[in-house]
């Protein structure tokens, strides 16, 4: 009899399950865990008060992030505190650190892959929701909470009960102008922030095998905006040339056992999904969130909408937007290019691209966050840090930065930010702050008009 | 973990849908290193409204609390759960909850409930009307009853198991520790370590 058709996230799980038993999660082995500073120092404070230490430290990696400095000035003392402890927890459970300072340094979600340690078939958490990136890989990847990053330091493995699968179908040439951060917004507008819910995401379709890696990362990243579990896409000939050469990237008959390996892992023909979405790329354009959740966005072309429930009128109250307004005539602050979503080295060479031999408008705000250390030097080897700098951009250390404002990267009451993060949630770049999230294009060619604009426009 | 078996106690009623962990506990007030001592800073922005239903006499001290769709959206932070917690919720009831903050939920022993739109909009109604309204969540029978309200909510057997005992999950897992050296046996040594 021949096999049942298998899902690429089936396959994933299929190959990761230690324990089964009925009425019961499966208890799934984990390849990589990805550890920060924020969501790790009560985890293993209760390793330490159960006598029980980390079963797979070589599986293991910590980096600081979330709340490392990007800008000179004084270093807060709580944060300070908060790397100490990951910096003393690495050293006692002897995981490899790359902390604030070193080449390595980076946000978690773009040093996994520039370091080939995120691989296509592998299991991988981290304490943090984005964990969902690595998913563009063809790896299965969900964020977790400490008690979760605690029970994975002991025990290398995670029960998990059994996702939902669900195809999203993007067929079809993405327009001139329109790139992977535009397609996801798309997506989450088409689902809803609650669409994905217990379920595995498979990104699919001519319009997704066209993109790079990294815009595949973008995509990925941001499934957790639409509720879902996990991203993935399926590992394919660009994913494998991205990868050769990466410094933990399988070499010589390994890299060969693993290319075969890799190749088996794409969804069989006449394999099934719980739901299915299909999208036309064509009739895609930028999109420009206008309120206070990633599903709230629109086409650039458009206006802002008039609220159709209480939500969406609480959401127009606090980012201080008349209905009917066009998106066009918004003025930011502020504008962040960062993020895990879009701070890897394409995402910097498409925006400064646009910036170059132009200003940024006068009294605007701009600042640019290189995903990691390693991407900062590429840029700078590159001569971009300059074309930013000339245009009038802050050029910064690496870090999460104002995508979440834990460090003093903050947008102040009021403050409009175009921004390249992933989350417009109030609050979420300072009290008070307004964000609205684009893509690297947009966000650069409104820096330069002052109001939100395409490349064309300017 | 503190078991859950039953509860009964009065609500808070947050009539308000896909409220995110950054709205629980902000960004700001995660660089603590310990688990506890996030209570004061639960919903931080949405308390300096003095009108803001936490700042609301009438339900001080309420154990419970009722909201709207998608609760716990966003970030991963256990630390939202330790709020909630920390603030004295024993359990949280919504039509539909995210999956992560569901999760870190269940590790700690705060009950997610699950109830159909209407019936938390009835409850809603009921705690909005009557502050002093008393509603017992029993995790044995998997029942929500309220004056003049009953409603059933699911949740898989094996983490009601674990709720109703208390039990430690990493403890539950080391019984397979056997099952966990086979398979890391079998691992072909081409997938990647950190060391390297």
């Amino acid at each position: 009899m021949e096999p049942m058709p298998k899902t690429l996230s089936e396959k994933v799980w299929e190959q990761h399950v230690v324990h089964r038993a009925d009425g019961e999660p499966d208890l799934l082995y984990v390849d990589l865990h990805l550890v920060h500073e924020v969501t790790s120092p009560q985890a293993f404070d209760g390793l330490r008060s159960a006598g029980r230490s980390v079963r797979r430290p070589d599986l293991t990696v910590a980096t600081m992030d979330h709340n490392v400095p990007t800008g000179p000035g004084p270093q807060d003392p709580i944060s300070v505190r908060q790397m100490d402890a990951l910096r003393n927890n690495c050293a006692e459970f002897d995981i490899p650190l790359f902390p604030t300072g070193d080449l390595g340094q980076g946000i978690v979600h773009v040093i996994g892959p520039q370091m080939g340690l995120t691989q296509p078939g592998l299991v991988i958490v981290c304490g943090d929701s984005h964990t969902s990136t690595h998913g563009a890989f063809g790896a299965l990847a969900v964020g977790i909470g400490t008690s979760e990053v605690e029970h994975v330091l002991a025990t290398q493995t995670l029960p998990q009960t059994r996702p939902r699968t669900m195809a999203v179908t993007v067929d079809g040439d993405l327009p001139a102008g329109v790139g992977a951060k535009d397609v996801i917004l798309a997506i989450i507008a088409r689902i809803g922030t609650g669409g994905g819910v217990g379920h595995v995401i498979e990104y699919r379709g001519s319009a997704i095998r066209s993109l790079s890696m990294e815009g595949r990362m973008t995509i990925c990243n941001m499934s957790i905006e639409a509720g879902a579990r996990a991203g993935m896409i399926a590992p394919d000939e660009t994913t494998f040339a991205y990868m050769e050469g990466l410094p933990h990237a399988p070499t010589g008959a390994a890299w060969e056992s693993a290319l075969e390996y890799w190749r088996t892992l794409p969804t069989d023909e006449g394999a099934s999904f719980d739901r299915e979405v299909h999208i036309d790329a064509g009739e895609l354009t930028p999109f420009v969130s206008w309120g206070t959740n990633p599903g709230q966005t629109v086409s650039i072309d458009d206006v802002v909408p008039a609220p159709t429930d209480e939500t969406a009128e609480r959401a127009l109250a606090y980012m201080g937007l008349t209905p009917g307004t066009p998106i066009r005539d918004i003025r930011p602050d502020t504008v962040f290019i960062g993020s895990c979503t879009n701070s890897r080295i394409g995402d910097l060479r498409e925006a400064a691209e646009i910036l170059r031999g132009r200003r940024v408008r006068e009294g605007l705000r701009a600042m640019v966050v290189p995903g990691s250390m390693l991407v900062k030097a590429q840029a700078e080897r590159e001569g971009l840090d300059q074309v930013f700098v000339a245009a009038g951009f802050e050029w910064r250390e690496a870090g999460c930065s104002m995508c979440l404002g834990m460090n003093p990267d903050q947008l102040a009451p009021r403050e409009r930010c175009a921004s390249t993060s992933n989350r417009n949630f109030e609050g979420r770049q300072g009290k008070g702050g307004r964000t609205h999230l684009v893509s690297p294009a947009v966000a650069a060619a409104t820096a330069v008009a002052g109001h939100f604009a395409t490349p064309e426009d300017l | 973990m503190r078991p859950f078996t039953v509860h009964t106690g009065r609500a808070t009623p947050l009539d308000r849908s896909d409220v995110d962990t950054d709205q629980i506990i902000p960004a700001e007030y995660l660089k603590r290193v310990e688990r506890s001592g996030f209570g004061p800073f639960l919903f931080d922005s949405w308390r300096s409204d003095p009108t803001f239903v936490l700042n609301q006499p009438a339900y001080a001290g309420s154990t419970i609390l009722v909201t709207g769709p998608n609760f716990g959206s966003g970030s991963s932070r256990e630390h939202a759960v330790w709020a909630l917690e920390d603030h004295g919720f024993r359990a949280i009831v919504a039509p539909s909850f995210a999956d992560i903050f569901r999760n870190n939920c269940t590790k700690v022993g705060l009950l997610p409930v699950e109830l159909a739109p209407d019936t938390v909009r009835s409850l809603l109604d009921l705690v909005l009307a009557d502050p002093a309204t008393e509603i017992t969540v029993d995790l044995q029978t998997r029942t929500v009853s309220a004056p003049g309200l009953h409603g059933a909510f699911e949740i898989d057997d094996f983490t009601r198991w674990r709720l109703l005992e208390g039990l430690d999950d990493i403890g539950l897992t080391l019984r397979h520790e056997d099952a966990i050296d086979a398979f890391e046996a079998a691992r072909p040594s081409r997938f990647p370590s950190t060391r390297r």
